[in-house]
């Protein structure tokens, strides 16, 4: 009961959060869409946390997302002795960004002015991405080869959760602190709407493409 | 050609009495909330001078504005890719130092304080973080202070210098300076556009305001370090960034802007210009010294039949020509040539244009005290040599011409020779004492006459508000039209949104 609860009801009750209120917060209040950078405030302290975590966070993310998407692709990238490459550089990667994470820790703490427009929020992802991050490297550590058993639990579980024929067989035998790095993973996509962490979505690829100089007419 | 209109501005620095007034008027309208104390939209500043934020013409440092790259016209902050990969953490971004910590007195000590025998003192907070600071930098905190090591000395216009004009201008008896009022430029190729990687900030079609959309900006700040002239600002607590508005509800309605509007000295004139959006590019990517030629070429003649009949194609309104043809800023930038833009190096095509000041480089120092007439001349011609030494002038012509038309001191020694004419040419018709060949040397040198003295006189000295502000009809019932019901809006007052402006999660 617990396991279904956990595993089948919670991912599909976090996601669901987060799509509707994403979707409710950027019809009803645009305006609080903001990154809410703190660098006008602080500036050098914020490269050396800012730059390691987004860096690391971001190509770790892209990975956990391309086994889950490509499964085949991902496999051809671990067989043989690649693997001890491609894990050396996600736990180079997982590092890196934890540590820009104590980084912007200690700055939030340290400087006034960045502890004045701290928000409860804020505090609140700071400690859970810590967590996260942590939990990340912990298991990478002790429970080796994480990328490989990784498309033979986690994959398949959020396939079926994604096929709406969920099975929670593939994740509960797994150990606790994996099954806490998944939980606090999708409770992190459940107040994705209610927090700072919605400029991931306003991420400014468009830039890109669009021209350099924009002109609206009323008409 | 593709005829657009746009709202521009006229500053006339030899009337700017530095009194700050418009910056108050701007303050107290738009930027008295939290987040946005420090924010200037309209600030003076003394120059020689480092200005405010601290040296915002330093762009090796700050990055703001475009550069030529081969044949590319680039944000000097690099490409699209550079952008997004600096977003973390963006180096050239100054921060809340470079402008200073705003703050309040904790008053109600003066209240509070138990009974004693000192007199209690209310102490200065931080409105950032409510905790006692000792001020070390405030708004306009280098006013006056021509000959300052740590203001005037460190003006990076002073580069263009020798050592030793560098030196004289230090020198206690010719110590200088004259005010630079300076505001949003609305640039016809703004830098802040180009580097807002949201796409929050626009240009009106129909007017040229450049607008931050505050419902689009998300916060990641590369305006700020975009805009060469550090006219973005970003709001530290609300996570948005903001700039002079240029006042469009007042305009809208036919009022002049607040700055504008409460100038004390009448510096300041508003007018339309027709100009050739087709030639943005080219003329923002010629060599520094074409640069004023080429973007006074974009701007169009608001009488020549062709422009007329183009322009109206282009459904642009008659009302909007006819205030174009009447645009003092027209007058000063195009016809009478005597109007440059700061800093055109640039490359963003400002539209605030500057009259440069006269008045600080006539006086000069003769065997230990001031005297305003060259020891060397006649009596007869006293006032010529009063008016002529601009080799001796205190403000060395490479200073300003470093300011306003990137180096080329040849532009700045013609408008000075053209309103010295003018200067003369006054001067003979209200004293009598300028000779007719003096007087024709004068309109020889400054390229002017008779008539266009007294149409600049009349504009500089004696206009009218309506003179100073031609505001064209702005269409606003069109612009609610297009977006909504019209009926809605009827006798109905406000814009933009209700929310709060302010962080809530």
């Amino acid at each position: 009961m617990t396991n279904s609860f956990l595993f089948i009801a919670f991912p599909y009750l976090s996601v669901t959060i987060a799509v509707i209120f994403t979707v409710y917060r950027f019809t009803t209040d645009r305006y609080s869409y903001s990154s809410y950078s703190s660098q006008f405030l602080e500036n050098k302290e914020l490269f050396w946390g800012s730059v390691p975590w987004h860096y690391g966070i971001i190509i770790i993310l892209l990975l956990h997302i391309f086994a889950l998407i490509i499964p085949g692709a991902y496999r051809w990238l671990l067989a043989g002795s690649r693997i001890e490459l491609f894990e050396s550089i996600g736990l180079g990667l997982a590092f890196l960004s934890f540590v820009g994470l104590i980084i912007l820790a200690v700055r939030r703490l340290s400087d006034s002015k960045v502890t004045a427009v701290s928000y409860a929020t804020d505090w609140l992802l700071l400690f859970l991405f810590l967590f996260q991050v942590g939990s990340g490297i912990y298991i990478a550590l002790t429970y080796r080869w994480g990328s490989l058993w990784y498309l033979n639990t986690i994959v398949p579980w959020i396939w079926s959760l994604f096929s709406f024929t969920p099975d929670s067989s593939y994740v509960v035998v797994l150990p606790m602190i994996v099954k806490l790095h998944i939980l606090n993973a999708f409770f992190l996509i459940a107040i994705i709407p209610f927090t700072r962490l919605v400029h991931i979505i306003s991420a400014p690829i468009p830039y890109l493409w669009r021209p350099y100089q924009i002109a609206r007419w009323y008409k | 050609m593709n005829i657009r209109t746009q709202i521009s501005m006229v500053f006339h620095l030899d009337k700017c009495i530095g009194c700050h007034t418009c910056s108050i008027a701007c303050k107290n309208l738009w930027t008295d909330r939290k987040g946005a104390e420090y924010m200037w939209w309209n600030n003076v500043e003394t120059k020689p001078g480092t200005g405010y934020p601290t040296k915002w013409e330093e762009q090796s440092e700050y990055k703001g504005g475009w550069e030529i790259k081969g044949d590319i016209l680039k944000p000097k902050m690099r490409g699209r890719w550079n952008r997004l990969l600096n977003i973390f953490s963006s180096p050239p971004m100054p921060t809340i130092d470079d402008y200073y910590e705003p703050w309040t007195y904790r008053y109600e000590d003066l209240f509070n304080a138990p009974e004693g025998d000192d007199q209690p003192t209310a102490r200065p907070i931080s409105l950032i973080t409510g905790e006692p600071i000792n001020i070390e930098a405030g708004p306009n905190w280098d006013d006056d202070l021509s000959g300052s090591t740590i203001y005037a000395r460190n003006d990076p216009n002073l580069e263009s210098l020798t050592d030793l004009e560098r030196e004289q201008l230090n020198e206690l008896e010719r110590l200088v300076f004259f005010y630079i009022p300076r505001m949003c430029n609305h640039c016809l190729n703004p830098a802040c556009v180009a580097t807002c990687p949201s796409g929050a900030i626009y240009k009106r079609g129909e007017d040229g305001i450049v607008l931050i959309d505050q419902k689009k900006c998300r916060g990641w700040r590369m305006c700020v370090s975009g805009c060469p002239y550090k006219k973005s600002y970003y709001n530290w607590n609300t996570g948005k960034s903001e700039k002079c508005i240029l006042c469009f509800p007042r305009l809208e309605t036919g009022q002049v802007p607040a700055c504008m509007h409460s100038c004390v000295g009448r510096i300041r004139y508003l007018g339309v210009m027709l100009y050739d959006a087709d030639k943005i590019e080219d003329s923002a990517k010629v060599s520094d010294d074409k640069l004023v030629d080429t973007q006074l070429d974009t701007i169009l003649d608001p009488f020549d039949e062709k422009v007329i009949t183009a322009a109206k194609a282009q459904g642009i309104y008659d009302e909007v020509i006819i205030a174009a043809q009447n645009s003092p800023t027209y007058k000063f930038v195009k016809q009478w040539k005597v109007a440059l833009p700061l800093h055109p190096e640039f490359r963003t095509l400002p539209m605030l244009f500057y009259v440069p000041p006269l008045s600080p480089i006539i006086a000069k120092m003769e065997s230990g005290k001031f005297d305003v007439v060259n020891a060397d001349s006649t009596a007869q011609t006293d006032h010529l040599q009063l008016f002529h030494s601009l080799a001796d002038s205190r403000v060395p012509i490479k200073y300003l011409a470093s300011l306003f038309s990137a180096g080329d001191t040849s532009k700045i020694d013609h408008i000075y020779k053209k309103l010295i004419a003018v200067r003369l040419y006054m001067r003979s018709i209200t004293v009598g004492d300028v000779t007719q060949d003096d007087l024709k040397k004068a309109f020889e040198t400054g390229n002017t006459n008779a008539e266009e003295a007294v149409m600049i006189y009349r504009l500089t000295s004696l206009p009218s508000i309506d003179e100073r502000f031609v505001i064209p009809p702005m269409y606003r019932e069109e612009a609610i039209e297009s977006f909504g019901d019209v009926y809605d809006h009827k006798s109905g007052i406000g814009f933009g949104f209700m929310q709060k402006a302010e962080r809530r999660l």
